[in-house]
């Protein structure tokens, strides 16, 4: 079984997975190991720079009492000699029990998967998906709001590219939410994505803040604009006067790292959630590869 | 002037072994030659019928193709041109294959995927899954992202 996109994930899937990183989360928290995944090994193939995905699931496989081995520079590896992934894979294939990969060219992940039986999750590829973002996204509102259900989620910044919203939308669909939508006119949320879940989910473009239960930011990124005016106009910062805008029982999240999108004063702020949330990466990835490399819940 | 019915067009262009593709839209005849890489230095007799009066669709582009049995891909990758075509097989002056083309519902190296950040743009074979037969959609089974007919290059 892999973890590759959140657009074929069951219900079924996506709350077991949160269940499961409910009962972790206090081996996360007091930093206990457990034995549940003892002799197995993860290999942590980022093809693409990570802080927290990659340390989170290195943090999750080492709470399960299992080890890691792996690369985060490709530039030390030989697919900068030009190997295909298909014999990186192939190789990794002897060395691990399961298989995490960032990279950035999209479907790579997929690609992985097909070429070996170990379980392959996606840590990210390009701009089309990070699933395990989405389900840690998924516990952290059931955490700190009490239920999925019920509350307008509003996901602003690079809609287009921005994979952790494209994996959220998906996974979003299956909750009773609202859906909200605010980015510059030349980063819009992809039409088909749109399309893929409107039957199930109401999705509204919005510029107000006021009504969303979550505020979901994301960044926007420079590389994206060619006109470097056009990307000026194209920020937005949540800073003290956006705070007064937004409800006050509201929660504020941030896949990270942040630049510009929520001003530093904001921290403080008790809606700000982003740091928990980033925590929340551990218990819900000990979950993820829990269910995929087969080992019992203690 | 008499305009001559459709069925003394086809007897007066009779071809020995081939194809005759039917019912291709109107105006895409073109663009299924180049699709099925039929240019200026392919050595059989070609004909091209276009905008043929016809009682189902208006008008219709009709190809003739002397010397040349399409393959299945040929006819997968015409397919996403001319969903409702009927490929005619001929041999001997005789129709001995006829069939009305289907959209398949995986295009498995038929043709690249349009994403030039697609895995299978460096690696393997592209897999583009059928979603919607007419109009075309297609979403790529890596990258998923999602394209129309007028995205592809063939």
């Amino acid at each position: 079984m892999d973890l590759i996109t959140t657009r074929t994930l069951s219900k079924a899937f996506i709350e077991d997975i949160l269940k499961k990183a409910e009962s972790y989360e206090k081996a996360a928290r007091d930093k206990k190991n457990l034995t549940v995944l003892k002799g197995k090994t993860l290999a942590t193939l980022f093809f693409e720079p990570s802080t927290r995905t990659q340390m989170s699931f290195q943090a999750a496989m080492l709470r399960l009492g299992g080890t890691y081995l792996g690369f985060s520079n490709p530039k030390t590896t030989s697919s900068a000699k030009g190997e295909t992934l298909a014999d990186t894979i192939r190789v990794v294939e002897g060395y691990a029990d399961a298989i995490v990969m960032r990279h950035s060219v999209e479907g790579a992940p997929a690609r992985a998967a097909e070429l070996t039986d170990l379980p392959v999750i996606n840590a990210g590829d390009g701009s089309n998906q990070h699933p395990s973002q989405a389900l840690l996204d998924l516990f952290t509102i059931r955490k700190e709001k009490g239920k999925i259900d019920g509350q307008t989620i509003l996901l602003a910044g690079d809609l287009k590219y921005g994979r952790t919203v494209h994996s959220l939308m998906y996974a979003l669909s299956h909750y009773d939410v609202d859906i909200q939508l605010f980015s510059p006119p030349s980063l819009k949320m992809p039409e088909s994505i749109v399309n893929d879940i409107k039957d199930r989910v109401s999705v509204t473009e919005t510029s107000d803040f006021g009504d969303a239960d979550v505020v979901y930011a994301t960044r926007v990124q420079r590389e994206r604009f060619a006109d470097p005016e056009e990307y000026q106009k194209s920020l937005y910062t949540i800073d003290e006067s956006m705070l007064a805008k937004i409800k006050t029982d509201a929660i504020i999240l941030h896949p990270l790292p942040r630049v510009k999108e929520i001003a530093p004063e904001v921290d403080a702020d008790p809606r700000a959630k982003y740091f928990e949330q980033s925590f929340y990466g551990v218990p819900t990835r000990m979950a993820i590869l829990d269910t995929l490399l087969g080992g019992s819940s203690e | 002037m008499i305009e001559p019915k459709e069925n003394e067009f086809l007897k007066a262009k009779k071809i020995e072994t081939g194809t005759v593709i039917d019912h291709v839209p109107k105006g895409v005849a073109l663009k299924v030659l180049r699709v099925l890489g039929i240019e200026d230095d392919f050595p059989g007799t070609v004909t091209v019928l276009m905008n043929v009066p016809s009682s189902h669709y208006g008008f219709k582009d009709i190809i003739k193709i002397e010397g040349r049995i399409l393959q299945k891909k040929e006819i997968a990758k015409m397919a996403l041109l001319a969903p409702a075509a009927t490929v005619n097989t001929i041999k001997n002056y005789t129709v001995v294959d006829k069939y009305v083309v289907q959209v398949p519902s995986l295009l498995e190296g038929v043709v690249a995927c349009p994403n030039p950040n697609c895995i299978t743009r460096l690696e393997g074979t592209a897999r583009l899954l059928v979603e919607n037969a007419s109009p075309v959609t297609l979403r790529c089974a890596y990258c998923e992202k999602v394209y129309g007919e007028k995205d592809l290059t063939y």
